[in-house]
């Protein structure tokens, strides 16, 4: 027969471990770390495809991850993908001319942004955009042109 | 011997009982009167629905027909919430003690006071010493139930029972398996609570020489009916081959000793044909 | 042939009938809900010999399962050259499925079936008819505390499991097999949402929680009042809280994960 008091403690002991393991689940395990931590700076950036990108994805400079995705929607007046990021604060030296790649981490595995830097002494801010953009490799798109390369080389020679 | 119907010095009032359990008739039209302030017993052979009878006072079950009437409440009719109201007023003390297992000897005879009222601990402590000692168990307060003997947990569960000092106690076998000086003490303890308390005690036993001594009247009930009643002189001095039978304990007579069966040599017989 | 008939009908009727009990049964422990709120002392004791006491049996489980999925998952994912998402597929097992499902059959065989013997014992010796008699509700004052108790418990057992679980396959994953630490944790998190995979779980393992429970309390107070009866419900409360568990989880994960 255990002691009240003793039995309390345990029980609490035993809250007090389940809790820190939802709390792990959630902040280490998932991505509610990321909707925590708002702060830092939102930049956008357009693409004329973005592929597999999804609102979370990663941000990464030489694949270190400096952000992710807030936002994608489609902007009727220039055609093209429009998608907002957020930068982490303390990344605040990124040129202003850097660009911003769509890449795919292994072959198969998911879409993320790149950002290679530039060479400006002025850096990105809340609200700038990135101007140099490079769309997502999209498979079929690639096999059709190099089908179609190949045929038009063929008939020319 | 007097009619006692329905007046207000009846506390218990049971009239045309009948009970059973599937195809075993338990009671077939029983009357009997507990009277306020007053001891009285139920006596029957083992087996006849001594302790199911108390189960019907309690309201545990409900008779087939019949009624129950319990300080002018019909128990059988009684709402949920009405019984456990009327219950408070009951003290039952079980064949076997019933004692709560996981708790400890002072906090089973605390449990029915926390729960029903808000003494403070030092009084509850008080009074539940008070209980243990006058059953003479107070050094045990601090023994868990397994560490009890059988004699020892009937009177914990006693002690109980009288916490709440409630209208009426009901006792099934109080006497059972206690030795002599417990047996007297027991009784004594009966005596004393029914008459300084002013309760009504049912007691169920098959101690006639204690039972005889205590009781201001006794019912004995066999094969489903009450087979005689009477204050204990009454019923020692009766003619009837049955009360005769069982107040001086003779092994053959008009009580039979067995459970209902086919005939023996039949049964015997017919062993081949079962499964 | 008739005799054969016979049992199955009579079989039929004693399981609605007993279905019917077990619903009468859970309408009556959630009505005791406001009475338990009012003591909540009673759910402490009884959240130690139902959560605490399972405590390292989840624990020493879920490392297990861990370092076995980091082990299996690691072996085919390298052959695709993906051992960087060894993180979320364990994670993601962990947290949708084997968790909650794991962490519910465990309970139900550790303090489920202490619940049946322990509420069928106080059956077979009375203790829950001298409560009556004493004006005391066995349903409000043993039953329901035992059930808030068991709903308490096995969201934080399960979410204990799935941590831990966690950081077995990181050890095996990460520690033995060399995977690179950075890209265990961050591809987890990309790819680990909190309200469509971890809540879910969550939920999850709270619909267990009152299932195993009900079952559990159920067959408890419903035993044949006999020592052989209390084992047969015993035995009973961890076959039909596993059956339906692992029936709950599969209609659980149908309605949650269809467009993930
Ligand atoms: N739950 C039950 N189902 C079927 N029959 C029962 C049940 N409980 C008791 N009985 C039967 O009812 C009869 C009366 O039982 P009860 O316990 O009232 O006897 P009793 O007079 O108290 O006997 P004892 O003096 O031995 O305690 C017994 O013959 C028993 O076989
Ligand atoms: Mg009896």
């Amino acid at each position: 027969m255990f002691k009240v008091r003793t039995i309390e403690i345990m029980v609490g002991v035993f809250v007090a471990i389940g809790i820190a393991a939802l709390f792990m689940l959630a902040m280490k395990v998932s991505n509610l770390s990321s909707f925590a931590q708002q702060e830092g700076f939102h930049v956008t950036a357009r693409f004329q495809n973005i592929g597999g990108l999804k609102v979370l994805s990663p941000v990464s400079m030489s694949g270190v991850r400096v952000g992710r995705v807030t936002a994608i929607h489609y902007d009727q007046g220039s055609y093209e993908a429009e998608v907002d990021l957020v930068i982490t604060g303390s990344y605040d030296k990124i040129p202003v001319d850097s660009s911003a790649s769509i890449f795919t981490s292994g072959l198969l595995g998911e879409q993320y942004i790149s950002i290679e830097p530039g060479g400006e002494e002025r850096y990105l801010k809340q609200g700038d955009r990135i101007k140099l953009t490079q769309s997502a490799l999209v498979l079929e798109q690639m096999i059709g042109q190099f089908l179609f390369s190949k045929a038009a080389g063929d008939t020319t020679q | 011997m007097s009619e006692m119907t329905g007046s207000s010095e009846t506390l218990v009032q049971v009239r045309g009982l009948k009970f059973s359990y599937g195809r075993r008739v338990i009671f077939d039209g029983v009357d009997m009167d507990f009277l306020r302030g007053k001891v009285t017993t139920i006596m029957g052979p083992s087996g006849t629905g001594k302790t199911t009878m108390l189960r019907m006072i309690g309201g545990q079950l409900r008779p087939d027909s019949g009624q129950v009437h319990v300080d002018g409440q019909s128990v059988p009719e009684l709402s949920r919430r009405q019984l456990f109201e009327l219950r408070k007023k009951m003290g039952m003390m079980f064949q076997t003690g019933a004692l709560f297992t996981s708790m400890s000897v002072f906090d089973n005879v605390a449990f029915p006071v926390r729960e029903h009222t808000n003494l403070p601990e030092q009084l509850i402590r008080d009074l539940v010493l008070m209980k243990l000692e006058a059953v003479g168990l107070r050094g045990a307060h601090k023994l868990m139930p397994a560490e009890l003997s059988g004699g020892m947990a009937r009177r914990v569960a006693l002690a109980r029972a009288i916490a709440l000092d409630p209208l009426m106690i009901m006792y099934d076998e109080p006497f059972t398996g206690q030795d002599p000086i417990t047996v007297g003490v027991i009784m004594q303890l009966i005596r004393k609570i029914n008459d300084t308390l002013g309760l009504t005690s049912i007691i169920v036993s098959h101690d006639v020489a204690e039972v005889s001594a205590i009781s201001d009247y006794i019912y004995l009930i066999s094969n489903g009916k009450v087979i005689g009643h009477g204050a204990p002189s009454q019923l020692a001095a009766s003619g009837s081959g049955w009360v005769t039978q069982f107040m001086h304990g003779q092994p053959d007579g008009p009580v039979p000793f067995h459970y209902p069966a086919p005939d023996y040599a039949t049964d015997l017989l017919d062993g081949a044909g079962h499964e | 042939m008739l005799n054969w008939l016979q049992r199955l009908g009579r079989g039929a009727l004693d399981n609605f009938a007993g279905l019917g009990r077990a619903s009468l049964f859970l309408g009556h422990t959630l009505s005791g809900l406001p009475s338990v709120l009012a003591h909540p002392r009673r759910v402490i004791a009884q959240l130690h010999s139902i959560g605490v006491l399972s405590l390292v049996i989840i624990l020493v489980a879920g490392l297990a399962v861990g370092m076995v999925l980091g082990l299996q998952m690691y072996n085919t994912l390298v052959d695709f050259g993906a051992e960087a998402s060894l993180g979320p597929a364990i994670a993601l097992t962990l947290v949708r499925e084997l968790g909650p499902v794991v962490a519910a059959l465990l309970f139900a065989g550790r303090a489920g079936s202490a619940l049946t013997a322990e509420i069928g014992l106080m059956k077979a010796s009375e203790q829950l008819s001298g409560m009556e008699m004493m004006a005391v509700d066995p349903m409000l004052r043993i039953v329901a505390p035992r059930f808030i108790a068991g709903v308490l418990a096995l969201p934080l057992l399960s979410a204990i499991f799935s941590a831990v679980g966690v950081l077995g396959g990181y050890f095996v994953g990460v520690g033995l097999l060399g995977v690179d630490d950075g890209a265990f944790w961050s591809q987890m998190q990309s790819r680990v949402d909190f309200y469509d995979d971890v809540l879910n779980g969550v939920i999850k393992s709270v619909v267990f929680g009152i299932i195993v429970s009900w079952v559990a309390l159920f067959q408890g107070y419903d035993t044949v009042p006999t020592t052989e009866g209390v084992s047969r419900s015993t035995t009973r409360t961890v076959v039909y809280a596993s059956l339906a568990v692992l029936g709950l989880d599969f209609i659980l994960t149908a309605l949650m994960f269809r467009d993930v």
